[in-house]
C-alpha cells in the first residue's frame, strides 16, 4: 500500500474509532463495540507493521543511503497554524528509526490490550466508553511518536495525558480512582509547564520547532543562543532541562513519580498499555528524539543520569515492600524507565559509539513487551482471585498454568536471565554505563539485582508460598482465551526479542552498529540476578517466618520503604501546609476583602446615591414642571450674568 | 415706541405667569390644560408683537403664530383624549391620581 495513504490511516483510523465508539457506542451492544475497536486496532497494527517494514527493510533511497545510514523522512507535513513567517506550527508524520520502532511497540501492545480487554472488561458498565478511550489513547500516542516538530509532540503529549486521566478514572464511582486520576493529571500537567517553557526558550533562540532542523544541526542550536546564560548555566541547558522536566512528569522520574503508583486504580489492561508500555516511556522517547541537541549540553545529560540513577534505586527499594501486586509492577516500571533514562544520560558518542542510546531504545522495546505481559498476567490473576494483594494469593500455579508460565517468563526477562529479552537489553545498558563511569555501572547492577529480587518475591508470593484458604469456597480458574492469547503472544516475543540485531536498526546517529556482548559485564549481571533470585527463593518459595523476622528486625526501614519514603506525605505537607495555608489563603483573603471589597464599595455608593435622588422621579407631573421651571430660570440667570 | 411694545409684552408676561401658576397649583387636569393654553397664547402674542415691532415688513412671526395655534389645537385634542381615558379608569380628573410612572 502507498506509504502516504497508510501513514494517514494509522493516525485517522484510531481517531475515527474513538469518534464512532464515543458518539454511537452507547447504542451498540458490548460485544459489537469491543469487536469493532479491536478490529480497527488490528488494521492499524497491520498498517504500522507495513510502514515499519517499508522503512527498515525496503532499502529505498528515501530511507537508507548508500553507506547504510538510515535517513529521516517526513511522509507528510501539513502547515496547521501560520503565525508569522518563522513561527509556523505543522502537523506531520515523521519516520526515523525510533518512530518506526515505536509504531511497532504501540500498535502491538495496544492490539494485545484491546484483545485482552474483551475478556477482562466483560460486563463492565461503560464497556463501549472504555474502548473509545483506548482508541483515543492509541491515536494520541501514535501522533506523539510521529511528530515532525516539538509543538506537535507537545499537543499529542497533552492528549495522552488526557486519555490517561480518562482511563485511570474509568471507574469514576470509586473515590480512590477519581483522586488518582486527578493526581496523575495535575502532576504531569505541572511537569508539562516546564516542558512548555523549555520549548519556548528553545524555539525563541533557534526560531524553529522542527525536529529535522534541530537534530541535524545541533551546533547551530548551540550557536544560536549566542552564549547567553541564566543563573550560571547556559540557556540551552536550561531549555533542555526544562524539556526533560516534562519527560520526568510523564515517565514518573523522582520527584514527580508520585502519580504512577496511584494510577494503578485504573483497569489493569490500561495499566499495561499506558502506565507500563507506552505513555510512560514518552519521556525517554522525548530525550531520545532530541538526543543530538542534548549532546550539546553535558550538564543536561548529567542531570538525566543522576535523576535516572536515583529514581531507579529508589523505586527498586520501594518495590520490595509493596503488597499490592500492581504497585510492585508500577514501581518496577518506574525503576526500568529510570534505567532507560540513565542509559541515555551516559550515552556519549565519544564512549563506545553512543551505545547507551541504542541500549536504551532496545530496553524500551523489550520492556514494553515483558512489562505489558506482566501487567496482563497480573490482570488475569486479579480477575481470578478478586484482590490486588498477594496476601490473598499463593499457590496459584496449579489453578492457572498458562498465566503461571507466561508470568514466569516475564519475571525471567525483567530479571535479566539469558536467553530472555531483558538480559540482552539490560546488558547493553549496563555496558554503556560501565563505559561511562564504573560508579554508574555498579550502581545500576545493584538495581538490577534488586529488580530480580522483588520480581521473584512477587512471583513466589503469587504462585508458591502457601495456598490461600479462600480457594475452597472460591476456586480460582484460568482466564478465558481472549486473555491468554495476548499473554502467550507477548511471552513468545519476550523470549525471542533479545535476538533482534537491534543495533542494525536504531542507533543515535542512525548508522548500523554491531552489538557484541561484553562478557565481563554480562557475567556480573547474571551472577547478581541469580544470587538475588536464590535469595528470593529461599525467602518466599515456601511459607516461613524468615521474611517476617527480617521485617521486624529492620522495622523502620521496611515501614519507610512501604510508605514510599514519605514522598506523598511530603507533597501533602508542601501543598497543604505551605502552599495552601501560607500562600493561597492570604491570596484568597486579599481577593475576597480587597478586590471584592473595592467592587462592593463602588456598587454600594452607586446604590445609595440612586436611592437618595430617586424621590425626584415622583411621577407627579406638576413637580416636574416646578423643577423644569427652576432649572430654566437658573440657566437664564447664568446666561444673563455671562452676557452682562 | 419703547413704551408701545411694553404695552403688549407686559400683559403677555402676566398671562404667561398666570399659566405657569395655574399649571403648578391646579389639581383638575382640565384646568391644567387651560393653563397650558394660556402659556401658549402668551407666547403667540410675543411672536406677533416682535414681528410687528422689530421686523415690520416681514410675516414669519405671524405665520409661526398660526402654526402654533394649529399645533395647540392638535395637542389639546390629544390631551383631552388622554384625560377622557383617565376619567374612564379612575372616575375623576384629579392630577394627583396620575402618579404611577415613577421610580
Amino acid at each position: 500500500m502507498d506509504l502516504s495513504l497508510s501513514s494517514h490511516l494509522i493516525l485517522l483510523l484510531p481517531l475515527a474509532m474513538f469518534l464512532i465508539l464515543g458518539l454511537t457506542g452507547m447504542k451498540m451492544s458490548h460485544r459489537l463495540a469491543g469487536v469493532l475497536g479491536t478490529l480497527g486496532m488490528g488494521v492499524t497494527l497491520l498498517l504500522a507493521y507495513a510502514v515499519a517494514a517499508t522503512y527498515f527493510f525496503s532499502g529505498s533511497s528515501d530511507f537508507v543511503d548508500a553507506a547504510g545510514l538510515r535517513l529521516q523522512y517526513s511522509v507528510f507535513d501539513y502547515t496547521w497554524l501560520e503565525f508569522t513567517d518563522s513561527l509556523v506550527i505543522k502537523l506531520g508524520f515523521f519516520l526515523d528509526p525510533i518512530s518506526a520502532m515505536m509504531l511497532v511497540v504501540i500498535t502491538t501492545v495496544s492490539f494485545m490490550v484491546h484483545l485482552y480487554s474483551l475478556g477482562y472488561m466483560k460486563g463492565e458498565v461503560g464497556f463501549q466508553r472504555y474502548y473509545a478511550f483506548l482508541s483515543l489513547f492509541t491515536f494520541s500516542m501514535l501522533g506523539l511518536v510521529v511528530a515532525t516538530n516539538i509543538f506537535q509532540m507537545y499537543i499529542f503529549w497533552e492528549l495522552v495525558g488526557v486519555s490517561s486521566y480518562l482511563l485511570i478514572g474509568f471507574f469514576y464511582t470509586k473515590p480512590s480512582a477519581v483522586s488518582a486520576s486527578k493526581k496523575a493529571f495535575i502532576v504531569t500537567r505541572f511537569a508539562d509547564l516546564g516542558f512548555l517553557v523549555g520549548i519556548l526558550i528553545l524555539s525563541f533562540y533557534t526560531r524553529t520547532f522542527d525536529f529535522l532542523t534541530l537534530t541535524n544541526s545541533p551546533e547551530a542550536v548551540m550557536a544560536s543562543t549566542g552564549g547567553a546564560t541564566f543563573m550560571g548555566a547556559s540557556v540551552l541547558t536550561w531549555a533542555l532541562v526544562l524539556i526533560f522536566m516534562g519527560g520526568m512528569g510523564k515517565s514518573a522520574m523522582m520527584p514527580l513519580h508520585i502519580w504512577l503508583p496511584d494510577a494503578m486504580e485504573g483497569p489493569t489492561p490500561v495499566s499495561a498499555l499506558i502506565h507500563a508500555a507506552t505513555m510512560v516511556v514518552a519521556g525517554v522517547f522525548l530525550v531520545a528524539r532530541m538526543f543530538p541537541v542534548y549532546l550539546q549540553s553535558s550538564s543536561a545529560l548529567m542531570v538525566i543520569t543522576v535523576v535516572g540513577a536515583a529514581t531507579a534505586f529508589y523505586a527498586a527499594v520501594v518495590a520490595c515492600t509493596q503488597i499490592d501486586i500492581k504497585r510492585v509492577l508500577a514501581f518496577s516500571t518506574i525503576s526500568q524507565i529510570a534505567f532507560m533514562m540513565t542509559a541515555l544520560g551516559v550515552a556519549l558518542p565519544t564512549i563506545h559509539e553512543g551505545m547507551g542510546y541504542m541500549a536504551s531504545m532496545f530496553h524500551l522495546f523489550t520492556h514494553a513487551m515483558f512489562k505489558a505481559l506482566l501487567f496482563l498476567g497480573a490482570g488475569a490473576i486479579i480477575h481470578a482471585v478478586h484482590s490486588n494483594n498477594y496476601t490473598e494469593m499463593g499457590g496459584l500455579r496449579k489453578y492457572m498454568p498458562i498465566t503461571h508460565i507466561t508470568f514466569l517468563i516475564g519475571c525471567l526477562a525483567i530479571a535479566g536471565i539469558p536467553p530472555f529479552s531483558g538480559f540482552f537489553s539490560k546488558d547493553e545498558m549496563l555496558t554503556a554505563m560501565m563505559n561511562n563511569h564504573p560508579f554508574w555501572g555498579y550502581w545500576m547492577t545493584m538495581v538490577a539485582g534488586l529488580t530480580a529480587f522483588y520480581m521473584f518475591r512477587l512471583y513466589y508470593r503469587i504462585f508458591w508460598w502457601e495456598e490461600n484458604k479462600h480457594y475452597a469456597e472460591h476456586r480460582p480458574h484460568e482466564a478465558p482465551l481472549t486473555m491468554t492469547i495476548p499473554l502467550i503472544f507477548l511471552a513468545l516475543v519476550s523470549v525471542v526479542a533479545g535476538f533482534i540485531p537491534f543495533g542494525e536498526y536504531v542507533t543515535w546517529n542512525r548508522e548500523p552498529y554491531e552489538i557484541h556482548l561484553d562478557w565481563s559485564v554480562a557475567v556480573t549481571s547474571i551472577v547478581t540476578a541469580v544470587v538475588a533470585i536464590t535469595i528470593a527463593t529461599a525467602f518466599y518459595r515456601k511459607k516461613n517466618d524468615l521474611p517476617d523476622r527480617l521485617t521486624r528486625r529492620f522495622q523502620w526501614l521496611w515501614t519507610a520503604a512501604n510508605r514510599r519514603f514519605y514522598f506523598d506525605e511530603l507533597y501533602m505537607f508542601i501543598t497543604h501546609s505551605i502552599i495552601f495555608r501560607r500562600v493561597c489563603q492570604p491570596i484568597a483573603w486579599f481577593d475576597r476583602h480587597i478586590i471584592d471589597g473595592t467592587m462592593n464599595m463602588f456598587a454600594s455608593v452607586t446604590n445609595r446615591a440612586s436611592s437618595a435622588i430617586k424621590g425626584l422621579q415622583s411621577g407627579s407631573v406638576q413637580s416636574y414642571v416646578v423643577v423644569y421651571l427652576l432649572g430654566s430660570l437658573a440657566i437664564a440667570a447664568v446666561v444673563c450674568v455671562c452676557l452682562i | 415706541m419703547e413704551l408701545e411694545i411694553l404695552k403688549y409684552l407686559i400683559p403677555a408676561l402676566i398671562m404667561f405667569c398666570c399659566g405657569v401658576y395655574g399649571f403648578i397649583t391646579r389639581k383638575n387636569m382640565i384646568a391644567i390644560l387651560i393653563s397650558l393654553e394660556l402659556m401658549l397664547n402668551a407666547v403667540d402674542i410675543n411672536f406677533v408683537v416682535f414681528n410687528r415691532f422689530l421686523f415690520p415688513g416681514q410675516l414669519e412671526g405671524m405665520f409661526f403664530t398660526l402654526f402654533a395655534i394649529a399645533l395647540a389645537a392638535a395637542e389639546t385634542a390629544l390631551a383631552i383624549a388622554i384625560i377622557v381615558n383617565l376619567f374612564r379608569a379612575v372616575k375623576n380628573v384629579d392630577v394627583r391620581n396620575v402618579n404611577k410612572m415613577k421610580f
